[in-house]
């Protein structure tokens, strides 16, 4: 499997703080890759970098093979990055249909739209049901899935989740995670997951990270890391 | 904010100030002068603006209809109703039957614009930023039409004749020169209370309100209190000015505080600098001699139209705002900061 | 001043077209506001005077025998790109700045481009060509004025095509997402900078036809649109100025309430008609800051 996504010793700060201090991970193509780590590790802020939407102030993002700009997050996602942010990142006030239009923006809304449209739909078939209901006013599942599929619409070759199962009931996520797992399988979709479930993560993930104070601490195979000492304490919880 | 100069350099550059003010009448002509006096009148209502905006972070584009509040209370009381009949008008019962000295009406004039600011600061305290300026903006279109519709307090469209002004107490100098030294007097005086205020405990408060409210309030000040104080005082200021203008031009109709000025006098404030009161002595020049010497710049032999003084003054603003956040003022101190230094390690 | 007029109903309906007339020309420039306030959180003082430029234009192209209807849209699309090239140019590098800032710089905008058109074509008044017939229209003992129902009808068709293109096209639906939540946008792929740079483009021509329709009848100067912009932003701060269709509400009732107002009340006859909308103006803000039909609390997942 060749390198799809590769950092390199990417450092971020927010004004004088730093986040991240040099943090190196890659993902290949058709892999799905979780990080994990503590509140505060530097786990949405290394997303970001990826995304654009913090700049990194040293090492660099590679992507396919290019280098990826820093701080513009609109060529980011032209480049085939999906970046489902914390806090889904929804246009509340725009229906569900317009947010899943948005997600074909970056491809040509209406071609992409009429393509992919129905293949997302069949692993959301309540979408089309509820597709004049404002963004807004949906439940939590139903907002984190509505991002999630709009994600899905713009046919990303990587897609990046920043805690996918925050606020919400195990069959929820669940079923968040099935259909991930599901387009990894059907289209090779390449997953970077964040999330504080290690236990549901490291079930999706071929390999995961584990950042501690804007560094990678640990990194390996979800089964080897399922045996690792301090990872089961931290973070399985037995 | 860090000062440019220590307080005893500060003191000697005001110490040349007042002298060059006080001599300049000497070397120069009476038309020269009344440029000079309308620099006075501008200060005065900068000043006031200044407070206003610069320190207190309340924006208004409506300080012509101050200074016209304060330029009608002047006229109306110099006139009294005497002075009206004299005129052909039919003056409103509550003007006085006499009229007053000049002199006199300034201060009245002053709380006259105070209290109608104080009053407009109170709905004002509900809008912020773009409101505000609206507002303020359309305080200052709606006034020539409130000053044209109540003729029994104004003239009317036709506007007051104010008779010439004479130095007081058998004081031998021309009108220009006693109107010059008046309204350099007040600006002084003005300049003074502006100074103690701004770095006193209310210009503490003001800025704390201006730099963020919610935690002005957490350390126990009231934004309610401090803004409309800041609304009236400023009002105040530009209702001096207002009184000085009508006296200096002994002339007043709806159209004399147009719309413009209030957007001019806004515009000088920012170019001098905001909460920067040596700003204000540079906003109240460009005030005055920009317009001129934009129409005709000086040893070029060039005439423009009269608008090249408003899109100068424009195009001078927006580079301001773009490129000198700090006005004129962060200029003086970027160049004198060399100096000053040198004569600190000097010293 | 004239005591009040005896109530008759033609008179009144005359009033009210009249009213509908100026109100969609308030209608028009309010919603130019709303549009950049919307997407760039700006709201632009030199919107009226930016509106005069270009009417002066149309008026320059008509005296050297362009017609109407071609130089109205050669005039839109010269609007258009005047006000890209002032959000790139000007807006842009203040984006960050506080709101003070912003307002200061467009008061800068509204002194030069004021000053450039008396330079330009001098301050004294001119007369602008209106495309539709000096007559009336009698519908019983009724008659409407057809430069009225011209005006009215061009405004709102402005505003109902750009409301088609929020609406249905993808670079609408994308300008909407910016003003909604522009970091998602971004995520999303959308140049978000140009996309401010068009809503500054969309306003300027929505500008333009408020100036080129109200041109006719209070006459080209260089000052035309400052009352018009008061009146606009009076629309738009009491619509909400978040909410583009309190923008065109606002206006069209601004526009029949002062009319209304001007002509049955002696005390504010036609001088203080102003004065009034702002008195309403400044009530409506310390009663309801938000507007009419503002947002309270910006709701965002
Ligand atoms: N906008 C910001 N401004 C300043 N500091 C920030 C900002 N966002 C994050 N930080 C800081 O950067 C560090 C890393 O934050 P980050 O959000 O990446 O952590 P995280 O691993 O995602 O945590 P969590 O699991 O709680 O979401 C933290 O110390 C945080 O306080
Ligand atoms: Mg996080």
């Amino acid at each position: 499997m060749s390198t799809l996504l590769e950092l390199r010793g990417v450092e971020a700060r927010y004004g004088p703080i730093k986040a991240l201090h040099g943090v190196s991970l890659t993902v290949s193509e058709g892999e799905i890759v979780a990080l994990l780590g503590a509140n505060g590790a530097g786990k949405t802020t290394t997303l970001r970098a990826v995304s654009g939407t913090v700049r990194h102030s040293g090492g660099e993002v590679v992507f396919a093979g290019k280098q990826l700009v820093s701080g513009r997050p609109d060529a980011v996602a032209r480049a085939g990055i999906a970046h489902v942010p914390e806090g889904r990142g929804l246009f509340a006030q725009l229906s569900v249909w317009e947010n899943l239009r948005m997600g074909a923006y970056v491809r040509g809304e209406r071609r992409t739209l009429r393509q992919e449209a129905p293949r997302v739909c069949q692993y959301f078939p309540w979408l089309e049901r509820r597709r004049d209901q404002q963004a807004g006013t949906l439940s939590g599942g139903e907002q984190q899935m509505l991002a999630l599929a709009r994600a899905l619409v713009g046919r990303p070759r990587l897609l990046m989740l920043d805690e996918p199962s925050l606020g919400l009931a195990p069959t929820i996520v669940q079923e968040i995670f099935r259909i991930v797992k599901q387009c990894n399988a059907d289209d090779g979709l390449a997953v970077l997951v964040v999330e504080q479930n290690a236990n549901v993560a490291l079930d999706a993930a071929a390999r995961a990270y584990v950042l501690e104070v804007g560094q990678v601490a640990i990194e390996g195979e979800s089964a080897e890391l399922r045996r690792h000492e301090g990872i089961r304490k931290s973070y399985l919880g037995y | 904010m860090r000062r440019w100069t220590s307080p005893a350099l500060q003191g000697l550059v005001l110490a040349v100030a007042v002298v060059l003010i006080a001599l300049l009448p000497r070397f120069t002509s009476e038309f020269r002068l009344g440029q000079f006096t309308y620099v006075a009148i501008y200060f005065v209502a900068l000043l006031g603006l200044n407070i206003l905006t610069g320190y207190n972070g309340q924006i208004s584009l409506g300080h012509a209809a101050f200074m016209g509040i304060g330029g009608y209370t002047a006229a109306v009381l110099i006139l009294g109703r005497k002075g009206f009949e004299l005129l052909g008008q039919h003056p409103s019962h509550v003007i006085p039957d006499h009229g007053m000295r000049a002199v006199f009406t300034i201060p009245i004039a002053g709380l006259v614009a105070g209290a109608t600011g104080y009053l407009f600061g109170i709905p004002a305290l509900r809008l912020g930023g773009h409101s505000l300026a609206l507002a303020t903006l359309a305080v200052a279109v709606s006034f020539p039409a409130v000053a044209k519709r109540f003729e029994h307090l104004t003239g009317g469209g036709g506007g007051l004749s104010l008779p010439l002004p004479h130095a007081p107490l058998g004081w031998h100098i021309s009108t220009p020169h006693w109107l010059y030294y008046e309204a350099w007097v007040s600006a002084g005086i003005l300049f003074v209370v502006a100074w103690l205020l701004v770095r006193g405990r209310v210009g503490r408060a003001w800025r704390a309100i201006r730099d963020g409210e919610i935690a002005a309030v957490s350390s126990g000040v009231s934004p309610a209190v401090y803004k409309t104080l800041a609304f009236g005082i400023s009002a105040a200021y530009a209702g001096v000015a207002g009184a000085l203008f009508a006296i200096q031009v002994s002339y007043i109709n709806p159209d004399t505080f147009p719309v413009t000025l209030s957007i001019l006098l806004l515009a000088s404030v920012v170019i001098g600098g905001l909460s920067s009161l040596s700003g204000v002595i540079v906003g109240a020049l460009v005030l005055e001699f920009l317009p001129i010497y934009a129409q005709a710049p000086p040893l070029l032999h060039l005439h423009f139209a009269k608008q090249a003084g408003p899109v100068v003054f424009g195009i001078a603003l927006m580079v301001i705002v773009l490129l000198m956040p700090g006005g004129a003022a962060s200029l003086i101190r970027r160049i004198t900061r060399p100096v000053t230094g040198a004569l600190a390690r000097k010293g | 001043m004239p005591l009040p007029l005896a109530f008759i109903w033609s008179e009144f309906a005359q009033q009210v077209t009249g009213g509908l007339a100026a109100g969609a020309i308030y209608a028009s420039l309010a919603l130019a506001l709303v549009l950049i306030y919307q997407t760039t959180n700006v709201v632009n003082f030199a919107q009226g005077e930016m509106a005069t430029f270009t009417t002066y234009i149309a008026w320059t192209m008509m005296k050297h025998g362009v017609s109407y209807w071609p130089a109205f849209v050669l005039t839109l699309l010269i609007a258009f790109g005047g006000g890209v090239a002032v959000e790139r140019v000007l807006i842009r590098p203040v984006e960050h700045r506080p709101e003070i800032v912003i307002v200061i710089l467009t008061i800068g905008m509204l002194i030069t481009i004021n000053g450039l058109t008396g330079w330009i074509w001098g301050a004294e008044v001119k007369a602008f060509d209106s495309p539709f017939p000096n007559r009336s229209l009698v519908l019983g003992n009724v008659s409407i004025s057809i430069q009225d129902i011209g005006t009215f009808g061009v405004c709102l068709g402005t505003v109902a095509v750009l409301w088609l293109f929020f609406r249905f096209t993808t670079l609408g639906l994308a300008m909407r997402s910016v003003a909604f939540n522009p970091d998602a946008s971004r995520l999303m792929g959308v140049r978000v900078g140009w996309m401010l740079a068009l809503g500054w483009g969309l306003a300027a021509a929505l500008g333009s036809v408020a100036g080129m329709m109200a041109a006719p009848t209070v006459f080209l100067d260089p000052d035309m649109m400052l009352v018009v912009l008061i009146y606009a932003f009076a629309a738009a701060v009491l619509g909400g100025i978040d909410s583009p269709v309190g923008a065109v509400v606002g206006g069209l009732l601004l526009g029949v309430v002062i009319n209304l107002l001007g002509s049955y009340v002696s005390f504010v006859g036609q001088e203080l008609r102003l004065p009034t909308a702002l008195a309403v103006l400044l009530l409506v803000l310390v009663i309801r800051p938000t507007g009419l039909f503002g947002r309270v609390v910006v709701q965002r997942v």
